[in-house]
């Protein structure tokens, strides 16, 4: 077992002529908290739907967990341990909140394959649990998501991956729509997670969120890694000169 | 206080004010048909639509009429129960009328007499040894017929990525080339005692009761109907969530010809014979039920209750006409006019929400 939860090596990913990622090498130790920052387009949620099994890549290698995956679709890598907040949240609007909550992975009463009935009491009152987590205000769980704040959406979103035990949650831009209260719980959730040792990809615009929360910041730009940096070695003018290019990662010079 | 338990972080709201069920505005809509109807019974033929005005017959209601609209109603109503979870997941199914053609007519071929009063059946399609089979056999039969049909749509839908429309379409014109095919035209009839007790009587109805109960059942309370909903709903979401979207596709397809065969059976049983021709615009009717019954053709919303009080306004409709004593031309035009009715109503509802 090597202490590397995470790693991939010169992933790349094509989009026809769009080289939305190319020759990401990343790597992400067991309880680490790293932040994926970079420009709008920078390849940031590109890179992550290579590593859960959105999209296949071009090209690259991951690594999860000690073992090379290509995962062939999300299923695949959440049963791996990956749990993901996708910037696209992912929810169905006709369904309440329980149902979004346990979509994929229903919690069942009797198994009768495919017409398995569905323990919807139970689905509740986890989704409760899971939700004060969150600290999201919802007048009524049991409202479709296609009537809810954009805040309660996320929040919804986010409380799916806290409500399953996983070996590395991703979070793509999880606080961008949310009030200041829910922002700090979410954010409450992360420190959590550090806590408990879980490992975490948190794709942020937010520069004090990223310095508050993370142990490393990985810096993006047109699809590319130009910095890696330890949070006590760096600051928030020298992420910003990276993200705008003014500087670059001594060992990636040659690649931007 | 069971409900206030539905809110989370402080924020209360009244059970009371609860939006109500759509199921409610149809109810209402059938109310108000009736009444309508009622009304324009007394005015125009000073005769009622509802209730009995007969002296000779001692109960309330018309029970007659109301036999009728709901023997009408029950076996498209079979049908549109399979074409409701269809358009929940998002999609359509154009081939439900030809599928009862073409299993109503392989079915009676394993369901005939070897002697019709005392001859041979005189529209035999098999010899005397595929005659007087148990009823067991049409039945398999005719359920393998349904299940196929369905399962070609449904493999051809999940897996080629053709849109249902045209999948179906495709299945609707082979299906009505396969019936008209199998018998070269001619009718098939003289079935056995027990197949003919399927359609007897009010019996269609009691199978159309109890297959309602049981899709309701599935669409509300299991996994199955949970991912229906979820399909329709959001299919990008719905795959990334982990669910086999495709093979859904193929069981609700499967499904639908399945309820269609057994639509099938109700009816060349009930007519004691099977015509190329049965079902012709079934699909269409069985979609209005849907429709009308609240559910939404861009899916993700409707139930099966909808449905089933859709299909009811439908019966209420063309038997409103007949009572009305209007020519049988002016009751298809105004099928015509209820679908595409219903369709603009659906428009309506999402224009309306999307402001809300
Ligand atoms: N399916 C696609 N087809 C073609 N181009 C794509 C596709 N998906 C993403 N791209 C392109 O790839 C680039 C990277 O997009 P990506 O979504 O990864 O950006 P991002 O860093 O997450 O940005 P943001 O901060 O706005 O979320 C963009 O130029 C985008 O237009
Ligand atoms: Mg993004």
């Amino acid at each position: 077992m090597t202490d590397l939860i995470l790693e991939t090596r010169g992933l790349t990913k094509h989009y026809g002529g769009v080289h939305a990622l190319t020759g990401a090498d990343f790597s992400l130790t067991r309880g680490e908290h790293v932040a994926i920052m970079g420009d709008n387009g920078a390849g940031k949620s590109t890179f992550v739907r290579q590593i859960t099994g959105v999209e296949k890549p071009t090209g690259g290698q991951i690594i999860f967990d000690g073992v090379e995956h290509t995962f062939q679709s999300p299923i695949e890598a959440r049963e791996a341990g990956i749990e993901t907040v996708f910037q696209t949240l992912a929810l169905a609007d006709d369904l309440d909140v329980p149902s979004n909550l346990f979509l994929g992975r229903e919690k069942i009463r009797f198994n009768l394959g495919p017409f398995s009935i569905l323990d919807k009491r139970a689905m509740k009152e986890a989704a409760m649990a899971a939700l004060l987590k969150t600290g999201v205000k919802i007048p009524n769980i049991m409202n479709t998501i296609r009537n809810m704040s954009g805040g309660q959406r996320q929040c919804v979103a986010i409380a799916r991956t806290a409500a399953f035990k996983s070996k590395l949650v991703i979070m793509d831009e999880p606080t961008a729509a949310l009030g200041v209260q829910e922002t700090a719980q979410v954010e409450n959730i992360i420190r959590t997670l550090k806590e408990a040792g879980e490992p975490l990809i948190l794709i942020s615009h937010n520069m004090r969120q990223v310095f508050d929360l993370v142990d490393r910041i990985v810096v993006f730009r047109r699809g590319r890694i130009v910095a890696n940096l330890r949070k006590e070695d760096t600051s928030g003018e020298d992420v910003v000169a990276y993200i705008t290019g003014a500087k670059t990662g001594t060992e990636y010079q040659g690649a931007a | 206080m069971a409900n206030t338990s539905h809110g989370i972080g402080g924020l209360t709201f009244d059970p009371k004010k609860r939006t109500r069920p759509p199921e409610l505005n149809v109810l209402a809509a059938l109310v108000l048909i009736i009444v309508a109807f009622e009304v324009l019974g007394r005015l125009f033929i000073g005769d009622s639509f509802l209730f009995n005005t007969r002296d000779n017959v001692d109960t309330l209601f018309n029970e007659q009429r109301l036999q009728i609209i709901i023997l009408q109603v029950a076996i498209v109503g079979i049908i549109a129960l399979g074409v409701t979870q269809v358009i929940i997941t998002g999609g359509i199914d154009l081939s439900s009328g030809s599928i009862v053609g073409v299993t109503a007519m392989v079915t009676m071929s394993f369901a005939q007499v070897a002697t019709v009063n005392g001859n041979p059946n005189p529209k035999a399609i098999f010899g005397p040894e595929w005659m007087d089979l148990p009823v067991i056999v049409p039945l398999v039969v005719g359920l393998a017929c349904g299940l196929f049909a369905g399962l070609v749509n449904g493999l051809l839908i999940a897996y080629t990525k053709i849109p249902p429309f045209i999948a179906t379409l495709g299945m609707m014109v082979a299906a009505r080339g396969a019936a008209k095919w199998w018998s070269k035209g001619n009718p098939i009839s003289f079935p056995t005692e027990s197949y003919a007790t399927i359609g007897k009587g009010m019996t269609p109805v009691v199978i159309f009761i109890v297959l309602a109960v049981l899709f309701h059942l599935i669409m509300t309370q299991t996994k199955y109907g949970k991912h229906c909903y979820a399909i329709g709903s959001n299919e990008p979401a719905a795959r990334m969530s982990g669910i086999n979207v495709d093979g859904h596709k193929v069981l609700v397809y499967t499904i639908a010809g399945a309820l269609a065969a057994l639509a099938a059976v109700v009816l060349s049983s009930k007519n004691l014979t099977a015509q190329a021709g049965m079902g012709v615009m079934y699909e269409l009717d069985a979609i209005a039920m849907a429709v009308i019954g609240g559910v939404s053709l861009q899916g993700g919303r409707g139930s099966i209750i909808g449905t089933c009080l859709g299909a009811l306004i439908f019966g209420v409709i063309i038997s409103g006409f007949t009572f009305l004593k209007l020519d049988a031309y002016y009751q298809e035009m105004v099928k015509g006019v209820i679908i595409v009715g219903a369709v603009v109503l659906d428009q309506w509802r999402q224009t309306k929400r999307g402001r809300g």
